[in-house]
Formats: C-alpha cells, structure tokens, sequence
C-alpha cells in the first residue's frame, strides 16, 4: 500500500497518456489507417499555423479554469461534479447581463458581466457545499441533480428571453467585438483565432489560485479540513464554513469559465443538449494533473491539443475525429485507472526484485501459498 | 533456550531515507522459541526494522536471512510466505465481518468454488486452544473487545503459518487486565516453538516475559542480552545511554493560589443522549497538577471534549479564570488560555500529511507573525518548528517531512511542544506519554511540572495510575461520569484508587480498606 503510493504522480500521469496514446494508435491499426500519420497530423492541425495555436490557447481558457476549480473543492475533500452547471450559469449570466446593457461602456460592462457570472458559479457551488456541510447531504449526487437544473433552467431562461435578443428560439444574438473578451491585438498574434482575455484572466486565476492555496490561511485551513477535519476541527477551525468557501471558490472558478466561453469564445448564448462539457474535461484535466497547479496547465494543453489537432485529423490523414474521442476518452481511462498503473509499477519492481532473490538464494520454491498471496496483494 | 537454532537474522540491516539513517547497520539473531524485545527510544529505529522485515519496507543494505537462508522480503504477503507475520497496533479488521471471516479473509479454504468455513472454524478452534487465544468466531469484530480485536489479529498470522510474530507496542491500546492476558499468550506462543519480537516502552513488560533483549539507539544496534538478572533501571539506562530516573519525577511541593479553571454540575451527553459526564463539579488552580483517574470509556473523553469546545455540553458551566467559556468555539476556548494534548494524536492531534512545520503552527497559523493579512510566512513557520523540534529534541531529519514520516513517539513530542510553547493557563494533558519511551516520559513529566510551577493549572488524564501518583498533586477519581472521590495524591494508595475508580465513594473505599 505505502509502496504504491510511493510512485511520482507525474510519471503514472505521463505512462497514463502514454498508453492512452497507445491505445488509439491500435484503433488507427485496426480500422487500416496508419498511426504515425494520424499522430503527426494530429499535431500539425494543432500546432502548425499560428491560427491554430491560438485556438488551442483558447479552448485551454475554460479547461484550466474548471481544472483549478475541481482542485480547490478537492482539497478540501468535495468530488465537485457540479462544474459543468456551474459553467453554465456563469455563460448565462454573464453574456445576459451585457445583452441587455450594450448601451453601457465595455470597459464598465465586461469587467461586470464576469463578475457576475463568476458569482452565479460561485451560487450554484456554495448550495451543494452547504447542503452537505448543514445536512450531510452527498454533493456527488446533488452537484449531478443541480446539472440538470442549470442546464433545463438555463434553456429556459434562454428560450424566454425577449423576441429581440434572439435570432432564433435556442440562440441569442451574437454580441458585437467590441463588448466581448476578445483583443485585437491577440487575435491578431495567432491569426483570426478566437483567442481572446479569457485566457489571460485563466492564468492569472491559476495563479492566484496557487497562492491562496499554499501561501494563504484560506488554503491552510482548506487543506486541513480536506486531510482531517476532525484536527481541523480541534485547532479551531470552522470545518463547516471552510468546506462552504472552498466550494464557493471552486463554483466562482466555473463560472469564470462560463464567462469566457459567453464573452470569449461564442460571444452570444445557446439552448444545450447537456451541460457545458468543459465542466467534466475541466474535472480529467485536474485529475491528470493530481493535484499540481502546473499540472493543470499542462494537462489543458494536452488536452486542447488533442481536442483542436483532432478537427484537423481527418482532413490531413482521413483518421476520424471520433478516434480523437477515443484517445481522449482512453487518457482518462487510464488517469482513473492510475491505481492499476501504479500496481503495475509495483509489480515491474517485485519482478526485479525476485531476480535479485533468485541469484541471491537459487531457485525458490513455489508453493500453494502463492494464490493467496496475491489475493493479497490486491 | 541456548541450545535452540536461530531462526531469523538480520544482519548489518541500513535503511535510508533521503539524507537520514534510521537504520545503521543493526543486526538481530532471533532464536526459535523465544520472546525478543527490541528497546531503543522514539525514533531509534525499531518500527523501520520491522517493516523491513514484515514488507512493507526494503532494506537500502543489509541481509535478512531465514533459517539460515537469504530471503528478500518485499511484500507482506512474501513474508507471510515466509512465516513472518506482524500485529498491527491499528487493528485492521473488517467491522461487518465475523472473527472467523476476519481470519480467514485473504486466505480463504475453498471447495470447489465454495467456501469451506466449516474447516476454517474448525482449524481456528484448534489454534485458538492450542494457544489460549480466546475469541468467539461467530461475532462480529465491530462488537468484541479492543483485547479481542487483538487476539484475532494474533490468530490471523497463526492462521496463515506465522512463525515469527512481531508486536509493535501491542500493550498501549490495552488495558491492565487485557496487559496482562497478552503477557500469558506470547509465553504460550514461545512455548509452542514461535518466536516473537516484542516492541514496547514498558520496561516491566520486558522484564515479565523476554528471554532477550536488543537495545537500538540512533539507528544502530548498542548490544543484544539475557533479560533474567537486569534491572529496569539497567535496562532505561543502556537505551538512552545515561542514566534516567525512572520511577518518580523531582518535584517540590505544589504551592496551588488562584482557582483558574472552574467546572460546575457539568453535564454532557453523547450522540445517542445518553449522559456520559453527570453533574460533574472541579476546580483547577494555578501551580497544581490534578489528575484525573480512571479506566477508560468512564467519560474522561467526553469531560475534555467539552471542555475544549469540541463537543457540547447539555448543561452546567465552565469558567476560566473567571470568564463563561460553556460551549464556546475551540478557537475562543483556546485563545482565552488552553493547552490540550489530545488523546488521540493521529485522529485530532496531528494533519499527517501535512509538514511537521505546519502541525507546529497548526494552532497559531493565523496570525503574526506566523501569517500577516492572512498571508502565511513559510520563513518563519519554518525557523518556528526547527526552534521548538531543536528545545523539544523531537527527532526527525528535518522540519519539512510530513508528520507521518515521524516516529509514534515523535508526533507525541511535536504535539507536546506545540501545546506547551503558547504560554496557555490550563493545560490538559491527555496521555501525554502513551507510546513515549522512558526519557521521553521523564522529559515529559518534567514540563508538565514545569509548567506547574510556573503558574499553571494543569491537568493530567492518564489510565496509569503510576503516571497520575508520580506527576499528580491532586488526584480526582471519575467513575461513569462523575466525581467518586478527590484525594491528595501523597495521602492515597493505588488500592484506594481501584476502589474508587470501580465506582466506589471516598467514605466506602476508606472503609473497606481499614476493614481488611
Ligand atoms: N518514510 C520516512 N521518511 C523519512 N523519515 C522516516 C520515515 N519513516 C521513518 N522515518 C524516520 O526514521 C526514524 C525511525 O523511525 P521509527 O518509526 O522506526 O522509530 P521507532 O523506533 O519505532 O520509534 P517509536 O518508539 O517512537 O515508535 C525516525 O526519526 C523517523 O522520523
Ligand atoms: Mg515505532
């Protein structure tokens, strides 16, 4: 037990997308088409033109943001799957307010709108957290229900909307440049991409957020709390309200994510068939990252690479997008699977240790124990 | 004994961890048939050992070698290939399950691809008498006893072919009588033909049963000798290597002024409302140790946990130095001037993977200087912790490891430290010492009577009564939640504290004993 925890989490993270990779390139086999050419197409429609290196960046903004998000309600000992309703609400929220108010300066109406999407996230966050601080209430389930309220709530609040912000039943009008996330200047660098603000405002998050985590008393008493809230408890901290905050924090850091997919990205809003799907990537993403800040950059970068390098796939090598999915879906696979990587680990050392034994002691004896010892083991 | 074979031997055993040796090159003979102590202070060594030889750790040099073989051991289930098998101090039994289940469980007999209980129980029936290993298979271990619980576990090994039986500190979850019944059944497993590594802290222990001891000291191995014939006093001084004293702490009368802690009819219920602390009344005042005796599970948890914030009390009132603190926040309850060691270090006590530094400051985190405007300063945390493990001798390779990465007995001292620096008027000290070795009991005893005489009101739970009438000024006796009797502790005899802890009055203990 103690030896498989032993194991440097970025190198189960990396053999995880390893064999991800593994896989889909079997599937490539399989269906006669030839894997190297789909990887490196892959990679060139997501790095080859600055066009699409900045659609990467972009579609990294909210991936980082529910990353980070997943990660605070985490330590604190929350499975946040609320994320994607969060998102939601905040994309609603946000590209709402400045629909209604485009009479308003941008430089007064964008810097609210994500505020007040990052606090309709941050609503939707602190309910679960306070139902199972007040009532012990199970935020896995009541974070999946609340999903479904945003997401049905959210379509209806969209269809309701008056006749003149819309230009069809499910889709809003789509906001002028000039009040939305987007920069010249950054569309500019990479093309015409959809780049936008959100992404610096991402990073500046992941940052802060980083500092409020291990700099700050907040993230100390998160962290206590997560790890043992009955210590937490006797050093005086308020384990109730800790929990409360954290997932207030991780709902803002969703609704954020929201924001910038309203005002950054599709600068308009439209009726979903599911919640936002960046809420559950955002959750694979901080999960392959286990728990590092940087980690969560880099994890959004794989996976905004894989994402925007499989549109271009079937165009350059005839691969299908779906393959891409598959990749994707292996990754995560294996990240959940990690304990199984790390039992692998153990066993590639026992082996090197039994041929160690075998020199050392000559032949070993086999006997009707080793059955049960690997009951054991498991 | 002497002409016996040596079954297990490790020789010239390293273990490091980073920079830090905390094995060097220790070497052990176990003989067959006998009962090995192993001594050596907190953070000698002695647990790193084991775990290299029950698996779970590898040596970084050394051999391990089994009746006469090498062997690498580098899983528990191949030392219980091996024959070896280790009682865990944190029993790991499945509450839902029977005893029987429970023993069986990873090495279940099948028919075909049913389960074959029936021999199961009949084969742990013949263990478990041939033994005296009393259980009963058909409970479930959520509902025996802590002994019990102990018992199975011993079973489980025997179960699985366990020739070499390793105790870490078995005795420190017991109680007397359950001490006791432990003591009769390792006699018993050597006297079957096991051999058995006993850790402990209990020097009367060793005394009771080993044949051998082996004292560690630093990581490395001092000399290995008979028990019969040495001292206790001889043995507590070898393992530090100066000499201790033992048995009573130097002390000076108590001058005892100003009551600073006042308790008054306190009542506290439990979750199912039953009432686990009756009416309880207590004052505690400044330059005085009182100690608060009686076996375990009589409310002694409940009356601290109240008194500290961390469970309410239903009714009655809790004054320090004459403020209202009656369920208060533990933060309010702290900041007006308590200390609490706390009984259960690794459930309240300590954040485990959280650094040793952090758990310094796990009491004054936020504020200054340990953190400014709710930014923490790391630098000073730090320099902190390194000031107190450096006053506290808590021995561990540096301030930055997680507190599990501590000895049992080091986590104890970190806590102690970090309770005893913030200067608090009332100190509650809940078995402060369960776990420590001899010095580190002396040291201990020494601050809590330090911190009598420098004006505190301290009080002192312990289930050992030699700890209370050693430390102790005052002694108060709790029996099912109330006050039996409150005597001075150089006028009272443990015989008047056993009748009182099992529920007499003062009136009818001292009566029955002038009567005898
Ligand atoms: N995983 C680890 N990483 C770093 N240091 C460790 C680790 N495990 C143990 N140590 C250190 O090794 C030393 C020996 O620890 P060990 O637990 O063996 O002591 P012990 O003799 O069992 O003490 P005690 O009587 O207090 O239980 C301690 O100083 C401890 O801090
Ligand atoms: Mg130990």
């Amino acid at each position: 037990m103690n030896k498989i925890n032993s194991y440097g989490t970025g190198l189960v993270a990396g053999l995880a997308v390893f064999f991800g990779l593994m896989v889909g390139a079997i599937i490539m086999l399989v269906s006669g088409f030839n894997p190297v050419t789909g990887y490196v197409s892959l990679v060139q429609s997501a790095l080859g033109s600055s066009l699409n290196i900045g659609e990467v960046l972009r579609s990294m903004t909210p991936l980082i943001l529910t990353a980070a998000g997943f990660l605070v309600a985490q330590s604190a000992g929350f499975f946040n799957i609320g994320l994607a309703g969060q998102v939601w609400v905040g994309w609603i929220a946000s590209t709402w307010f400045v629909l209604v108010n485009q009479s308003m300066t941008p430089w007064l109406s964008i810097p609210l709108a994500v505020i007040i999407g990052a606090l309709a996230g941050a609503l939707m966050g602190a309910l679960p957290g306070w139902l199972r601080a007040q009532f012990g209430a199970s935020e896995v389930i009541t974070t999946i229900m609340l999903n479904y309220i945003a997401l049905y709530g959210g379509n209806a609040f969209v269809q309701g909307l008056p006749k003149k912000l819309m230009t069809t039943t499910d889709m809003t009008v789509t906001l002028p440049t000039e009040d939305s996330l987007r920069w010249d200047l950054l569309a500019n660098l990479t093309g015409g991409s959809r780049l936008n603000i959100g992404f610096i405002i991402a990073i500046v998050a992941l940052v802060a957020i980083w500092f409020i985590m291990k700099r700050t008393t907040l993230g100390f008493e998160i962290r206590a709390v997560g790890l043992n809230p009955d210590a937490a408890r006797y050093a005086g901290m308020s384990a109730k309200r800790t929990a409360v905050t954290a997932m207030t924090i991780s709902g803002l850091l969703a609704g954020l994510a929201g924001a910038t997919e309203g005002l950054g990205t599709y600068l308009n809003i439209f009726s979903q068939t599911g919640a936002p799907q960046v809420g559950y990537d955002g959750m694979a993403v901080a999960l392959l990252a286990s728990g590092s800040f940087l980690g969560i950059f880099f994890a959004a970068l794989l996976f905004s690479i894989l994402s925007v390098g499989g549109l271009g796939m079937p165009l350059a090598s005839g691969v299908p997008t779906e393959l891409v999915s598959v990749v994707t879906a292996s990754i995560i696979f294996f990240i959940g699977a990690n304990y199984l990587i790390r039992l692998i680990l153990v066993k590639i050392d026992e082996d090197d240790a039994k041929q160690k034994a075998k020199k050392l002691a000559g032949p070993q004896k086999k006997g009707r124990n080793d059955k049960k010892v690997e009951k054991e083991a498991e | 004994m002497a002409d016996q074979p040596i079954v297990l031997e490790m020789r010239d055993i390293v273990k490091q961890f980073g920079e830090f040796r905390a094995n060097d090159q220790i070497n052990l003979q176990v003989k067959r048939g006998q009962i090995h102590a192993l001594l050596g202070e907190n953070g000698a060594g002695k647990s790193t050992l084991m775990n290299q030889l029950s698996g779970l750790l590898q040596p970084t040099a050394g051999d391990i070698l089994i009746n006469g073989q090498k062997v690498i051991v580098d899983s528990p289930s191949k030392a219980a290939e091996l024959g070896i098998g280790m009682v865990h101090q944190h029993f790991m039994l499945i509450d839902a399950f029977t005893v029987t289940e429970n023993i069986i469980l990873g090495s279940e007999p099948v028919n075909g691809l049913k389960l074959n209980t029936k021999a199961a129980a009949t084969e742990i029936k013949k263990l478990s008498e041939q033994y005296g290993l009393d259980v009963d298979p058909n409970a479930l271990a959520g509902d025996i006893s802590v002994g019990m619980q102990q018992r199975v576990e011993i079973l489980k090994t025997l179960y699985r072919g366990a020739d070499i039986l390793i105790f870490d500190e078995p005795t420190a979850v017991l109680t007397p009588q359950e001490i006791d019944e432990l003591m009769t059944i390792l006699k018993g497993l050597a006297a079957e033909g096991k051999s058995v590594i006993l850790i402990t802290h209990k020097l009367d222990e060793i005394k009771a049963v080993a044949d051998q001891v082996t004292v560690i000291r630093r990581g490395k191995s001092i000399d290995s000798f008979p028990v019969a014939g040495v001292s206790s006093q001889e043995l507590a001084d070898i393992m530090v290597g100066r000499s201790v004293s033992l048995f009573s702490t130097e002390k000076e009368p108590a001058h005892p002024t100003d009551t600073i802690l006042s308790v008054s009819d306190l009542t506290v219920k439990d979750a199912r409302g039953v009432e686990v602390v009756k009416n309880l009344s207590l004052d505690f005042r400044a330059g005085e140790v009182v100690g608060i005796a009686g076996i375990d599970g009589n409310g002694q948890s409940e009356f601290i946990s109240a008194l500290t914030g961390l469970m309410p009390s239903a009714s009655g009132k809790v004054t320090l130095k004459g403020k209202n603190i009656t369920n208060k926040k533990p933060r309010q309850i702290t900041e007006s001037g308590v200390g609490h060691i706390p009984e259960d270090r690794h459930r309240f006590g300590l954040e485990l993977d959280m650094t040793l530094a952090e758990n310094i400051a796990l009491q004054t985190y936020y504020k200054a200087p340990m953190s400014k405007a709710g930014v923490l300063d790391y630098d000073k945390i730090n320099a902190h912790a390194r000031e107190l493990i450096e006053k506290f001798d808590v021995r561990t390779v540096n301030e930055l490891v997680p507190a599990s990465a501590l000895s049992g007995g080091n986590q104890q001292k970190a806590i102690i430290a970090r309770e005893l620096d913030r200067d608090a008027d009332f100190v509650i000290a809940a078995q402060p010492t369960r776990g420590l070795d001899v010095g580190a009991i002396e040291y201990i005893h020494q601050q809590l009577i330090n911190q009598r005489d420098a004006g505190k009101a301290v009080m002192l739970v312990s289930f050992e009564l030699d700890e209370i009438l050693n430390v102790a000024d005052r002694i108060a006796v709790i029996s099912h939640g109330e006050i039996t009797g409150v005597v001075d502790a150089n006028e009272t005899s443990k015989n008047e504290l056993g009748l009182l802890m099992a529920g007499m009055s003062l009136a009818e203990a001292r009566a029955q004993l002038a009567g005898e």
